[in-house]
């Protein structure tokens, strides 16, 4: 039973802290903020999917009414701003480092993809500096441009950078080839499957926006972003682009509506206000756009990959051979490299033994928008592949799938696991997820739910999806010899106030997760206080101890832990106070549920009244410091990986294509739930864009010309409630070994999950192997027909 | 968007007026092309005639066994209003599947039909149903007001004033929603009335059209069987990222019998 009653402690569903003021309109977000004496920026952008610069003319934009300055590329170069780098190292296969062309917050010479920046202007308001914008007069020479990744390597495709000849980023390696040729060599049956993941668009409902301040008296600096990680921003921009002292920088990101991995990154834009306020010396501001979003926000996904999985004649997987390009875009955007190689390749063992795997990535440069993580980060990419083939392999093989996972699944007795693509499982119930979603679905009564769709002419297929993740990803050293340039721990600092409140301040970056809740739900659980006392601080580089922020599902497992960490402290020096006040030794003081006690007496002391004493000591041990605000830094010791299995069940209309998502059932292990109705929330949201991505959601470039042809809502089709069925959730728990909370993470699993989910439910009701991402109608209509032709 | 003088005349002499005193004036009706157009900056005119404050051109009214619906009436309020859910159910229900609660709740029948979007709904409904638009100059019927793509019959100070429905025996729309934007990739209109059967098709071609076969065939059988054989040529249909060409002929056939099946049932 939870400490603090059974309404707000650990797994309590608590209601959301901050729901009250973002459903009522007084959430404050980085647009909501306005600077005395702040001005507008507006961004001149590519119109060209590549072409060079042969001169830039601003002289009428510089007259145009209510305009202050404006900036391009050489203005930057000329106070020596730095390019945007890549955080993340990737090793060759030749022991070579990736290529790193350099990327400026403002083009100098060229502009590489369509909504490049080339210049700003600067207004007193927003709407004069677009109209200054519009008279920035830029000479382009256009070239040609490659915006398919399947054929950016080939001979003869345009160059986007002379840093990476053939467009090649890196070819990557993981695993040992000849292993896994010696395993194909005895296989008793190869199931080969080409597919490809589809480029999506973040589309956070909050678009990004920068203010940049410069305080001429202290020669300080302010961003106020919507940033996922403002420590990491102000470290990058410090650090590699200004080179700026840390201290003379501090991020502010407020309420951030939304990121799914788009807000991580360091942006051209918000460099160029933090940069431009001291030119201007006035406050800079800048939000997107819902079309800037579209173009120049970082994508997601992106791979064309070619799949071999061999088995023995009972279906027993023998090796895995997995060769995909990655398209990273135009420029590295700050994490891009990582994600088609250690956050992917990694996961490709899956739930299964499968005892050798070998994965060759090669990343390429195209002509489009930066690529980096978005929700799931390489490992949706890596669980496609993987539910995709082993689907494929059962219906080849003529096993029921469920049976073909069964026979590969990691067996609770091998836990600790080591997978042949570096990870280490730490733990996990297979085949107990699978137990309770086939049960949920109802999985033997399919075979008559087909027949009553089929009566009312309909296709019904069912898809099964046993995926697993990597969270919080760490610990600190291992990232940093794969080449991470940052280490992967998180901070926090839990201070009591005289009165017995308590303010958390939390390097974790709530955008959307409900961690104001969560967090709170912890501390009060774990020091016994009422929840209503607990107060979470995060966004902040001038108050919270310098952390990580938030992506990969990492907050509760890494920031959380750090929460944990830093109340034992509490705990420990308030002992040592309770002890002196009531006389006793501190071994014989006792914490439960907010109170000392002296262990077989009717002596106590509320953690409150300790607090006071701490701020007030007037009868106070003397090897105790006074205050009570204590700081950890918790490093984990690998990384949490949920698992679960995800079950569709689809209805075709065959005459039109219409898919319907008739089903869904979600069994997850998240190890300890916190609050299960937030988790539940988290599961919606990723199925949702799971689904989004398999049925609704491309990213769609002119192969030609490099022009976006999905840059707004009118084509860009985003999944809506109606598109949805009532998803079914079902949690299974085998506890973390390495955190003290005992927690996995859980924001990423619906997205990584569903895909394959929805496809290989899609394939089941049309009697077809393959099929590519999203399922449009006119494409599951074509589908259809040929098969049904090939039937008669 | 750029600056524009804003005018909201009470008449629609006035508003004509307007127009006529603007070096480049334009006419907005619910503003749900026109304004995201302006944000955009793909248009930039020097006036803009808002007919939002013109009170004759609202509302919804019997005549002589007619509906008539104002110009400046919203999508949501013919959606719901109790006579035409009554008399043409159809029609109340092309109405509740326009865009989004927001479109339905500032968008019109006058504007959208004067702007004749290839993927509108309201031009099957106008044609299906024949009826007649009111403008500020004439009556016509729909037939010969929709002429082309984003293109009508309407003059450039002409303003649609109402638009006159028959009530038919039978009548329903179907259509398939572009998943994203949720106009039309293809929407049949059939009705049988005062007007004889007719077949109305928006979303696959350039503009709407009239489906001859499909009317002849309905003419002597009005069922879904009559029209089990009716094909459309793909050649000159729309064709895009969300269906091509060929599709939305297929798309056709299937809407047109379900179309049917819908007003026969």
């Amino acid at each position: 039973m939870p400490d603090s009653g059974p309404d707000t402690g650990i797994g309590a569903s608590v209601k959301r802290k901050e729901d009250f003021r973002f459903l009522t309109g007084q959430g404050r977000f980085t647009d909501d903020i306005d600077r005395p004496g702040q001005v507008h920026a507006y961004f001149v952008r590519s119109p060209h999917a590549h072409a060079r610069i042969k001169g830039i003319d601003k002289a009428a934009a510089e007259q145009a009414p209510g305009v202050i300055a404006v900036f391009t590329g050489a203005d930057m170069a000329a106070d020596n701003v730095g390019s945007l780098p890549c955080g993340w190292v990737v090793t060759d296969r030749h022991g070579q480092p990736h290529k790193a062309p350099p990327h400026f917050p403002l083009a100098r010479d060229k502009v590489l993809y369509v909504g490049d920046h080339v210049a700003v202007a600067i207004a007193e308001t927003y709407a004069q500096a677009k109209e200054a914008g519009e008279q920035v007069a830029v000479d382009y020479e256009e070239l040609p441009a490659i915006a398919n990744p399947a054929k950016a390597a080939a001979e003869g495709a345009p160059q986007v950078h002379d840093e990476a000849p053939g467009n090649l980023c890196y070819d990557w390696v993981m695993g040992d080839e000849a292993q896994v040729d010696a395993a194909f060599a005895k296989a008793h049956h190869v199931t080969r499957l080409d597919l490809i993941n589809n480029r999506l668009i973040p589309n956070a409902m909050e678009p990004r926006a920068a203010i940049g301040e410069y305080d001429g008296g202290t020669d300080n600096y302010t961003l106020y972003s919507t940033s996922q990680n403002p420590h990491l921003l102000k470290l990058i921009l410090c650090a590699f682009v200004f080179g700026l002292n840390e201290n003379k920088l501090r991020v502010i990101a407020p309420d951030v509506g939304g990121g799914f991995g788009s807000k991580i990154f360091c942006y051209a834009e918000e460099t160029v206000c933090t940069w431009a306020a001291k030119k201007v010396r006035r406050p800079v501001k800048w939000t997107a756009e819902r079309s800037e979003s579209f173009s120049s926000d970082a994508h997601g996904r992106d791979h064309v990959t070619h799949a071999e999985l061999a088995m023995d004649e009972n279906g027993k997987f023998l090796g895995l051979k997995v060769e995909t390009t990655a398209n990273m875009g135009a420029y590295l955007s700050s994490f891009a490299t990582a994600v088609p190689t250690y956050l992917y390749a990694t996961l490709l063992a899956g739930q299964y033994t499968t005892p050798v795997i070998f994965a060759n990535v090669k990343a390429v440069f195209t002509n489009t928008a930066p690529v980096d993580a978005y929700r799931g980060a390489g490992r949706p990419e890596a669980t496609y592949v993987l539910e995709r083939i082993v689907e494929v392999a059962a219906r080849e093989m003529k096993i029921d799938p469920v049976e073909l996972r069964r026979r590969n699944f990691i067996q609770p007795d091998q836990f600790p696991y080591q997978t042949p693509v570096a990870l280490q499982y730490d733990i996990g119930d297979y085949d107990q997820s699978m137990d309770k979603a086939l049960e949920m679905i109802d999985y033997k009564g399919f075979a008559e739910r087909r027949k009553a769709s089929e009566a009312k002419g309909k296709l019904r297929g069912i898809g099964i999806s046993a995926y697993i993740e990597a969270c919080g990803i760490a610990p600190s050293a291992v990232v940093g010899s794969l080449g991470a340039g940052v280490g992967l721990w998180e901070s926090a600092q839990v201070r009591f106030n005289p009165t017995g409140s308590v303010t958390i301040f939390t390097g974790s970056h709530s955008h959307g997760q409900g961690h104001e809740t969560t967090f709170s739900q912890l501390v009060a659980d774990t020091l016994g206080v009422p929840i209503e006392n607990v107060e979470i601080v995060h966004g902040d580089t001038g108050s919270v101890p310098m952390g990580m922020g938030t992506y990969g599902s990492r907050s509760l497992a890494v920031g959380g832990s750090a929460i944990a960490k830093a109340c034992d402290k509490i705990i420990e020096k308030s002992r040592k106070i309770a002890a002196h006040l009531m006389e006793a030794s501190v071994e014989d003081v006792e914490f439960d549920k907010g109170k000392f006690r002296v262990a077989g007496t009717d002596k106590e002391k509320s953690i409150a009244e300790i607090a006071f004493t701490a701020y007030v000591p007037h009868n106070y041990p003397a090897d105790v410091e006074p205050g009570l605000d204590e700081t950890a830094f918790y490093d984990p010791l690998n990384f949490t990986y949920p698992a679960g299995v995800h079950i569709c069940e689809v209805e075709i209309d065959p005459a039109t294509g219409i898919t319907e998502v008739v089903d869904w059932v979600a069994v997850d292990d998240f190890g300890k739930v916190i609050n299960p109705m937030v988790v539940e929330g988290q599961v919606h949201g990723g199925i949702a864009q799971g689904v989004g991505q398999a049925m609704l959601e491309n990213c769609v470039y002119d192969m030609e010309s490099g022009q976006l042809l999905t840059g707004s809502y009118m084509d860009y089709c985003m999944p809506r409630a109606g598109d949805l069925p009532s998803f079914r959730i079902g949690l299974t728990e085998t506890p973390c070994t390495h955190n003290p909370l005992g927690v996995k993470g859980c924001g990423e699993a619906g997205a990584i999950a569903a895909p394959p989910a929805v496809i290989n439910a899609i394939t089941d009701a049309l009697g077809i192997l393959s099929m590519d991402m999203p399922a449009t109608p006119e494409k599951v209509w074509r589908l259809a027909n040929q098969h049904a032709q090939a039937a008669e | 968007m750029y600056d524009f003088t804003h005018h909201r005349p009470a008449s629609v002499d006035d508003a004509v007026k307007a127009l006529a005193g603007a070096s480049d004036g334009k006419f907005m009706a619910g503003g749900m092309t026109l304004i995201p157009t302006l944000k955009q900056r793909l248009a930039s005119p020097s006036d803009l005639v808002d007919l939002g404050g013109i009170r004759d051109l609202k509302g919804i009214r019997e005549d002589g066994g007619k509906l008539v619906i104002g110009a400046m009436t919203t999508h949501a309020t013919v959606a719901r209003d109790a006579t035409v859910r009554a008399k043409i159910p159809a029609l109340a229900h092309l109405a509740d599947g326009i865009g989004d609660p927001q479109v339905r709740n500032r968008g019109t029948i006058g504007g959208s039909i004067a702007n004749n979007d290839p993927a509108a709904d309201y031009p099957a409904g106008l044609v299906g149903l024949g009826a007649t638009v009111h403008t500020s100059k004439r009556e016509l019927s729909a037939d010969d007001f929709f002429t082309g793509m984003f293109e009508t019959a309407l003059a450039e100070d002409e303003i649609v004033t109402a638009v006159a429905f028959p009530q038919p025996d039978k009548a329903a729309y179907v259509k398939f929603a572009n998943p994203a934007s949720r106009y039309a990739i293809v929407g049949v209109m059939v009705a049988k009335g005062p007007a004889g059967v007719r077949v109305a098709v928006t979303g696959a071609g350039p503009s709407v059209f009239r489906l001859a076969d499909a009317e002849s065939a309905l003419g002597g059988n009005f069922s879904a069987d009559a029209v089990g054989n009716v094909k459309v040529s793909a050649d000159g249909l729309n064709s895009d990222l969300h269906a091509s060409a060929e599709y939305r002929a297929h798309l056709v056939s299937v809407m047109l019998k379900r179309a049917v099946a819908a007003a026969a049932g």
